[in-house]
């Protein structure tokens, strides 16, 4: 089986090696991976900021260059970014229709790390090990475009030495929400503070979640708060080497 | 803030209405409890349904048909209605409502009007406009009477007073009607009582909304808690209803279908305590009901959202409110810092349509896409997909900020080309270096302020994979 990485542009340039980690993963499980290093971004800042034009051009390259590829799958660390390809993509951002059949063909093979490990390779247990108190966030893409809510806690149930504690309103939004955080910073900052006192009140030392987004919002509050408390992405832990 | 200078209270003012509520910590524990406990209370409720979602989708599907098939369905709502005796007014837009209500109490000489809580009577500022012309129109539902008392929008669709804490409800009345100051609900209740009930025998006519028309009997019928909208349209001699063209149902079987709906999800009621379906004016054998029903359909920029394909769904809006109270950003703000009688996700939705993009274009941004308003929605409208369309529409219409334009347009030609991109990253890895310092931080306008934002990684996922690539 091979599987084509998507690497969204925040992971390549700020979390990197959370993308590194879901290649260990995967090889672990005994994926071939591959990596088309013409990929950028997929366009979501654009498009949910209402600039189509411009995200349709970054959506019809990105379509071009995953068709390209003979992988049997497309994997991505993010839900919100296998959102942005799943559901955005032809639906809410109009597509070319000589792209359409290929674009088809892309969203029935495209899936989120962590649903892929358990609903495609059927695997719960990935060897991981980690010591620490951990929770996990549901990211909003992931939790109410993918249904994405069971598959990372069946593989965080599974790593050797977790303590994993749910905390309440675990499915309430962070604040991130792309360039809401910067156009409405206010609302965006108390909104992930409310998650943050949820966040301490579940007395856990890392926060983890599928999407960095969200982790990026809540971590640059907690160091903004002195928190000891950090952020991981699953692909962190089931590397096993966090 | 100090308050010295008042903000203008308009969707455009959004961000500067936000600031004066956001860090209030009385709005906040009202906002939260208000909100929390509705929440519960209708979960508790649909919890009596193992086939809530289907009764969603039957629901949004009978939506669907109606508006689809809207012409129709109000001609044959009028016909009936006409037969039944009632007199059918079309209104384009609220001056036109406006005029048909002032040509009606004039017709009647009344002076004194009762309200029953009706939003599209607010969305058309239907009291402030008789109160220009010399009538006096008292609004009857508690929470309606509460901010008209203290001259506010209603600041949540179902529950106009949401905003208020009964200390400050207890303050309000006794500076504005002069009694010994109580916080006790009981007591504030029954004051407002004392005071509308002779209202109520007083008044010429009673203007209300509806919350649903069913069209193959010309009925309308409206739900409420406190026997005010019951009284509105039964005592006086004329009942004036007004209706958005879209709160059309086909039937009376789909009527008990979203009077489920409705209750459960508005305010946590498996039935609302009064529910009035009424049809036409009192007949000849009746003992009660009013001698004249007049009823006006408002399209006042409906039919605009009709025409959208995009966004037609969101006329499939039964104006519950479960939106709001799940709303985290509603959560955050309350209803008043939108600045307009339609808040929350589904304000956010509609009102770039019915006000103008101009006026209302940025409503939809104040918003983090979470979704948490479509799950909740008890017909299924897909608002957070909806509130993305009105931003594409206002980027189109409006061009957008120059500078976000222009920045877009940079990063796209960026984001276009590895080469480029791979460019930029070096130069992001550069600033991270020289400005970071020893925490990896970076500056970055509006982020900054409150939190940190991480300097790019020493290497990027491409460099770390090709090094990767060479130790296989």
């Amino acid at each position: 089986m091979k599987v084509s990485l998507f690497v969204p542009c925040l992971t390549d340039q700020f979390f990197p090696q959370s993308g590194m980690n879901m290649v260990r993963v995967l090889e672990r499980l005994g994926v071939e991976v591959e990596y088309l290093d013409s990929q950028t971004c997929c366009g979501q800042p654009a498009f949910n900021t209402g600039y189509h034009d411009e995200a349709r051009v970054l959506a019809e390259k990105y379509i071009r260059l995953f068709d390209s590829s003979d992988a049997d799958y497309i994997v991505a660390p993010s839900g919100s970014c296998t959102t942005m390809v799943n559901i955005a993509y032809g639906k809410l951002l109009s597509i070319p229709e000589d792209l359409q059949p290929a674009l088809e063909a892309l969203q029935r093979k495209t899936f989120e790390f962590s649903a892929f490990i358990v609903d495609v390779l059927k695997q719960n247990d990935v060897g991981a090990e980690f010591a620490g108190k951990v929770t996990i966030h549901d990211s909003c893409h992931a939790l109410r475009e993918l249904h994405i809510k069971q598959q990372p806690r069946e593989l965080l149930r599974h790593v050797k030495g977790i303590e994993l504690i749910e905390m309440q309103h675990a499915e309430t939004c962070c604040g991130f929400g792309g360039t809401f955080a910067v156009k409405h910073a206010d609302i965006s900052t108390e909104m992930v503070d409310r998650k943050i006192a949820e966040i301490h009140s579940a007395g856990v030392e890392y926060v983890t979640g599928v999407d960095s987004s969200c982790l990026m919002q809540i971590e640059g509050r907690l160091r903004r708060l002195n928190s000891t408390v950090k952020t991981l992405h699953i692909a962190d832990i089931l590397a096993g080497d966090a | 803030m100090s308050g010295q200078k008042k903000v203008q209270v308009t969707p455009r003012n959004l961000k500067l209405l936000v600031q004066e509520r956001i860090y209030n910590p009385q709005l906040r524990k009202n906002l939260s409890r208000a909100t929390s406990t509705t929440l519960a209370k209708r979960a508790d409720v649909v919890a009596d349904f193992t086939q809530w979602e289907e009764m969603r989708s039957a629901a949004s599907e009978i939506k669907d048909g109606v508006i689809a098939n809207l012409d129709t369905y109000l001609e044959q709502f009028e016909e009936n209605a006409v037969s039944a005796g009632a007199t059918v007014h079309w209104a384009a837009d609220a001056q036109a409502a406006q005029s048909i209500v002032y040509q009606i109490l004039r017709d009647c000489d009344a002076k004194l009007v009762v309200k029953s809580k009706s939003m599209t009577t607010e969305e058309i500022r239907l009291g402030h406009f008789l109160e220009e012309q010399g009538i006096e129109a008292v609004e009857t539902d508690l929470g309606e009477y509460i901010v008209q008392l203290a001259g506010e929008l209603p600041s949540h669709i179902t529950a106009p007073a949401l905003h208020k804490s009964r200390e400050e409800i207890g303050e309000l009345f006794a500076k504005k009607l002069g009694i010994d100051r109580t916080n006790d609900p009981e007591a504030l209740t029954a004051i407002a009582r004392d005071v509308l009930r002779e209202k109520f025998l007083q008044a010429d006519a009673g203007i209300s909304g509806v919350n649903f028309a069913v069209a193959d009997s010309g009925t309308i019928c409206i739900v409420e808690n406190e026997g005010n909208g019951r009284l509105s349209t039964a005592l006086p001699k004329t009942h004036i209803a007004v209706m958005g063209i879209e709160k059309l149902l086909p039937d009376m079987q789909s009527l008990t279908l979203f009077l489920q709906l409705l209750a459960r999800s508005s305010t946590g009621q498996r039935i609302t305590s009064y529910t009035s379906l009424i049809r036409g004016p009192k007949a000849k054998d009746d003992l009660d009901g009013p001698e004249d029903l007049h009823i006006i359909i408002l399209d006042n920029g409906r039919t605009d959202i009709l025409e959208d394909d995009d966004l037609r769904e969101s006329l499939n809006c039964i104006r519950c409110g479960a939106c709001l109270n799940t709303c985290p950003v509603y959560q955050t703000i309350g209803g008043h810092s939108y600045g307009t009688q339609y808040s929350g996700p589904i304000g956010a939705v509609i009102s770039p349509s019915l006000l103008g993009v101009e006026e209302a274009g940025k409503m939809p941004y104040a918003s983090s896409l979470c979704g948490a308003c479509a799950e909740i929605c008890p017909v299924q409208i897909d608002l957070h997909h909806l509130l993305l369309h009105q931003r594409r529409k206002y980027i189109e219409r409006q061009g957008g900020n120059p500078a976000e334009r222009l920045l877009f347009r940079l990063w796209m030609m960026t984001m276009k080309h590895a080469a480029l991109y791979s460019v930029s990253g070096l130069l992001g890895r550069l600033a991270g270096t020289i400005f970071g310092g020893s925490n990896r931080t970076l500056p970055v306008p509006g982020w900054s302020k409150s939190r940190e934002f991480p300097a790019p990684a020493p290497k990027s996922f491409k460099q770390l994979w090709k090094e990767h690539g060479s130790e296989r």
